[in-house]
């Protein structure tokens, strides 16, 4: 089968920083992803299945690993060679004909056939998984990084039945496709405000993470004022149109804050910081000046959610300190508490809501490209410009791979 | 003896005109046969004998006043306020003439053996003056002797405890200005008249006033009901300031006015920027390389480094008149001596205006001209410097040439930022800004801050920019700016053009295409008395 294959190799993975340092996706060019002709995995075990992807979606975290910028930390829970690709709409093939379904990535106790779970999944908190590098597949924290799985970015991979979601005949494969994504955004959406209610909410980042994760505050939280941060006038639009309050450019941020919250700022004119701030930073950025840059906007004893992915970063923790400001990050997703109106709370999957914001806010819109396999330096380039190249989600479409009718 | 103003209609052997174009400058050609030129007119003669005018207005007053030394008397209270950095425009070389003013003023003040004297800077809610541009305005000597002491500083208009109100005017406007200038024995107020907007009761019922006061005719529909505000008699900002005089006339504050005049003598007679006071055919060579030298090296300038060099300069204004007493008096006889210099006979309107901006408006002394001060200079100094009738008929098309730069002093214009950023992203209808967002920026605290303990303008003041443009934008039908940012030109509300021969083009689609053209060759200053 063709597959886009992540291969430990440290020469090309020198040129892959190199190349990713001078424009973001080079490394795609020069690094070790490749375009294989591949054996399809192998199921793990006897209640595994073989799904074929329809369209698996290019995530920051995936440029970050292609760029070779992701932190180390990932080493020992993920193994090689992996086929990277986790948001992902599929075709499975049961006894009753085919159905479409989406893959929820975390590979926790259930799919590693640990018996009994640990306590996160026992709680249902898949993303928080204590056993993502044992059990009976090799390390992986998510399918598309684990050498047994396969990955979206194929004509073919494994899924254990419990990571399959089916999607409704209503639901377009572009829409399908978000939802990995959504409940990411969903998770840190509800993870960041405390009992569903904040004032001011600062989104830092209108990605696709970003703006997903403005809806989501939007459909599932109180949030007041929402200022997000774009940079491209197509975030701008989109973030308006999914409930943001106010959109600002980045430079933009701190004055709009201190507009919003009446807070008195440190700078002679210029502002270095607020003395106030937002209640709830969430940064979909997940860079040092990001990070920065909440710090210098949130209220003393507010919360900073980081939902996009982080790596080594040099920043000044002492406001952090001095305000008592609560830095948390928000990875993935599992069981979400759900404050209703009136103070009780439902529990929920987190995609099942997903799928509820995918409809009522019609984010299959977001879907901005898609690309066949062959092209991926394309694609990738096009996802790491995405936003100056007026689109959001960048994918892979496979639906006409010729490989994919292969057994 | 110095030629007037006057309109040269523009044929084929027209040189190119000068155009102002901030820190830069432009020759442009106006096509012939429908183009005119108003040129102000040449530099006024100055007075001979400066010292020797101001004692003679000090101890002959006009209006029903008495001299200067008759009002001081032991154990007094004087105060003396001053105009703020705004004027004059640029800064004048030294001795400024506040310092002159104020120096003959001490010294009969100590001849009386007056001993309570404070010097405030009239600056109402513009910013603080630095220590810098007081010792500028009013002179080592004076500033050595009261500034350590106290008895020298700027008007605070957020400062409670120092502020009194006085009454409410017949309209219902609220007066009330600095306590100490309000509780003195004798207010004495120094000003310097630049354009016929200056002075009269506008000195101390907004230089000294608070924002609750002056919020009465700083606002949307005074300004679009003062056509022009550069005409006292038709101006409805004068008006109310007229009326707010006489609430501190009623309530007891003795005002004993000096004013002076200038004349146009900006650029001087010596120098690169001599060139830019003559008009075009009237050129020798000297000239032209002179200004094509200055023209290419500003060109390869950095903007920092063109913006230092013109905020350097001094110019040689020259007194052309002082006269002291009774406000009302005194400033009809400034107001005829600013006409005199400024006044250029006009006969009727045009389609399109056009205009250079140069570097500096009151706003921006010493600092940057911000998207919003280019919008103040052109729809709001520029346009309203015409009596009768606006230059530009209605629905015309002004044309301004200015490089509007995406920039300011975050220091002097902290609240301009936000209302860039903010405000004008919403909307650029005065009116609704005003309702919408007049009162936050002016109650904010941290502008307010700022302005009191910073060098920050008040956070509504470009709330008072926007509105000075407000007659203009009524008037007007397409505004156009030549050689700016296009993103701050379209922030503005207004169509960004290259150069000026595609801006007409594109004001043809509001004016048609054989479209009378006239060219306001301000700076030096003038006023179009359009009949």
């Amino acid at each position: 089968m063709k597959a886009l294959r992540f291969e430990r190799n440290v020469p090309r993975y020198a040129a892959a920083v190199a190349a990713g340092r001078m424009m973001p996706g080079a490394g795609a060019k020069v690094g070790p992803l490749r375009l294989r002709d591949v054996d399809p995995p192998d199921l793990p075990g006897p209640d595994w299945v073989r799904i074929r992807p329809r369209l698996s979606g290019i995530c920051g975290s995936d440029l970050g690993t292609i760029d070779g910028t992701s932190s180390r930390y990932f080493e020992p829970i993920v193994s090689f060679p992996f086929v990277p690709g986790h948001e992902v709409v599929a075709d499975r093939e049961g006894t009753d004909g085919t159905d479409r379904v989406v893959l929820e990535p975390v590979l926790g106790c259930v799919t590693r056939n640990i018996s009994p779970v640990c306590p996160a999944c026992a709680r249902g908190d898949l993303g928080n998984c204590e056993r993502i590098a044992f059990g009976e597949l090799e390390p992986g924290l998510q399918t598309g990084f684990c050498c047994d799985t396969g990955g979206g970015w194929s004509t073919q991979m494994v899924a254990h039945p419990s990571q399959l979601h089916v999607v409704p005949a209503t639901m377009s494969d572009e829409a399908a496709v978000i939802v990995e994504p959504t409940a990411c955004a969903v998770h840190g959406a509800l993870a960041a405000i405390a009992g569903g209610v904040a004032d001011t909410v600062v989104v830092l980042g209108s990605g696709t993470l970003g703006l997903l994760t403005i809806a989501a505050l939007r459909h599932f939280t109180q949030a007041g004022t929402i200022i997000a941060v774009a940079k491209h006038p197509v975030q701008r639009e989109l973030a308006l149109s999914l409930g943001a309050t106010t959109v600002v450019e980045p430079a933009e941020l701190k004055r709009a804050v201190r507009r919003t919250t009446s807070s008195l700022a440190l700078g002679d004119g210029h502002i270095d910081r607020l003395t106030g701030g937002a209640d709830v930073v969430i940064d979909c950025v997940g860079s040092e000046a990001s990070l920065a840059e909440s710090l210098a906007v949130v209220r003393p004893k507010g919360r900073i959610t980081m939902v996009g992915m982080p790596g080594h970063m040099h920043v000044d923790l002492t406001g952090l300190w001095q305000r008592e400001i609560t830095l948390a990050g928000a990875y993935a997703y599992g069981t979400e508490e759900i404050a209703v109106p009136g103070g009780t709370s439902r529990r929920a999957r987190t995609f099942d809501l997903a799928f509820e914001l995918v409809e009522a806010a019609d984010l299959g819109r977001l879907v901005s490209a898609t690309y066949p396999l062959a092209r991926f330096t394309d694609a990738v380039a096009h996802a790491a410009a995405a936003g100056s190249r007026g689109g959001v989600k960048i994918a892979f479409d496979l639906r006409d791979e010729k490989e994919r009718t292969r057994a | 003896m110095p030629r007037p103003g006057f309109v040269l209609d523009v044929d084929r052997s027209t040189p190119p005109v000068l155009f102002h174009h901030g820190e830069q400058f432009k020759l442009e050609k106006l096509p012939p046969g429908r183009s005119r030129i108003i040129y102000p007119g040449e530099p006024l003669d100055p007075l001979e004998d400066i010292d020797g005018a101001i004692h003679d207005a000090l101890v002959n007053p006009t209006g029903d006043s008495e001299p200067l030394p008759a009002l001081l008397r032991p154990g007094m209270k004087l105060t003396i306020a001053f105009d703020d950095i705004s004027l004059p425009l640029p800064p004048m070389k030294r001795p400024d003439i506040r310092q002159r003013v104020i120096e003959q003023v001490l010294d009969m003040a100590a001849a009386a053996g007056v001993d309570d004297v404070h010097l405030i800077a009239a600056l109402a809610l513009h910013r603080r003056m630095t220590e810098d541009e007081l010792r500028h305005a009013v002179g080592d000597r004076v500033y050595d002797a009261f500034a350590p002491h106290g008895l020298l500083y700027n008007h605070d208009a957020e400062d409670p405890d120092n502020l009194a109100f006085l009454g409410t005017t017949d309209k219902g406007e609220e007066v009330e200005i600095n306590k100490r200038a309000a509780e003195s024995d004798l207010l004495v107020y120094v000003n310097i008249n630049i354009v016929s907007m200056d002075g009269g009761w506008k000195s101390t019922a907004t230089g000294l006033s608070s924002y609750k006061s002056l919020r009465h005719h700083h606002n949307v529909k005074t300004m679009q009901h003062s056509k022009s505000f550069m005409d006292r008699h038709a101006s409805e900002l004068h008006s109310s300031n007229w009326r707010m005089g006489k609430v501190l006339k009623d309530s007891g504050v003795k005002v004993f006015q000096i004013e002076t005049t200038i004349n146009n003598n900006v650029f001087g007679t010596e120098g690169p920027m001599a060139v830019l006071q003559k008009r075009e055919w009237e050129w020798n060579t000297k000239d032209r390389m002179s200004f094509m030298a200055m023209k290419a090296g500003l060109d390869r300038m950095s903007a920092r480094s063109r913006r230092s060099i013109f905020q350097a300069y001094r110019a040689p204004h020259q007194l052309t008149s002082v006269q002291a007493g009774e406000v009302e008096a005194v400033h009809e006889l400034t107001t005829a001596n600013v006409l005199k210099q400024h006044l250029v006979p006009v006969e009727g309107q045009t389609d399109i205006l056009t205009m250079g901006l140069p570097y500096i408006c009151p706003y921006n002394v010493n600092s940057i001209m911000n998207p919003i001060l280019v919008m103040c200079l052109g729809l709001g100094y520029f346009f309203n410097l015409y009596r009768g009738k606006p230059p530009v008929r209605e629905g015309g098309v002004l044309i301004m040439s200015h490089p509007t730069p995406w920039e300011f002093h975050p220091v002097h214009h902290p609240s301009y930022i936000d209302f860039f950023e903010q405000v004008l992203a919403e909307t650029t209808d005065p009116l609704v800004l005003e309702a919408k967002y007049e009162k936050q920026f002016a109650e904010d605290e941290w502008y307010r801050h700022l302005y009191r303990t910073s060098y920050a303008y008040h956070g509504v003041h470009p709330f008072y920019m926007w509105y000075w443009g407000a007659h203009a934008m009524q008037h007007l039908g397409q505004v156009i700016i030549v050689g700016g940012d296009v993103r701050a030109v379209r922030r503005l509300g207004f169509k960004p053009a290259s150069t000026l021969q595609d801006a007409l083009e594109m004001a043809s689609d509001t004016v048609g295409r054989d479209a009378s053209i006239t060219h306001l060759h301000n700076p030096p200053i003038l006023m179009a008395d359009v009949t």
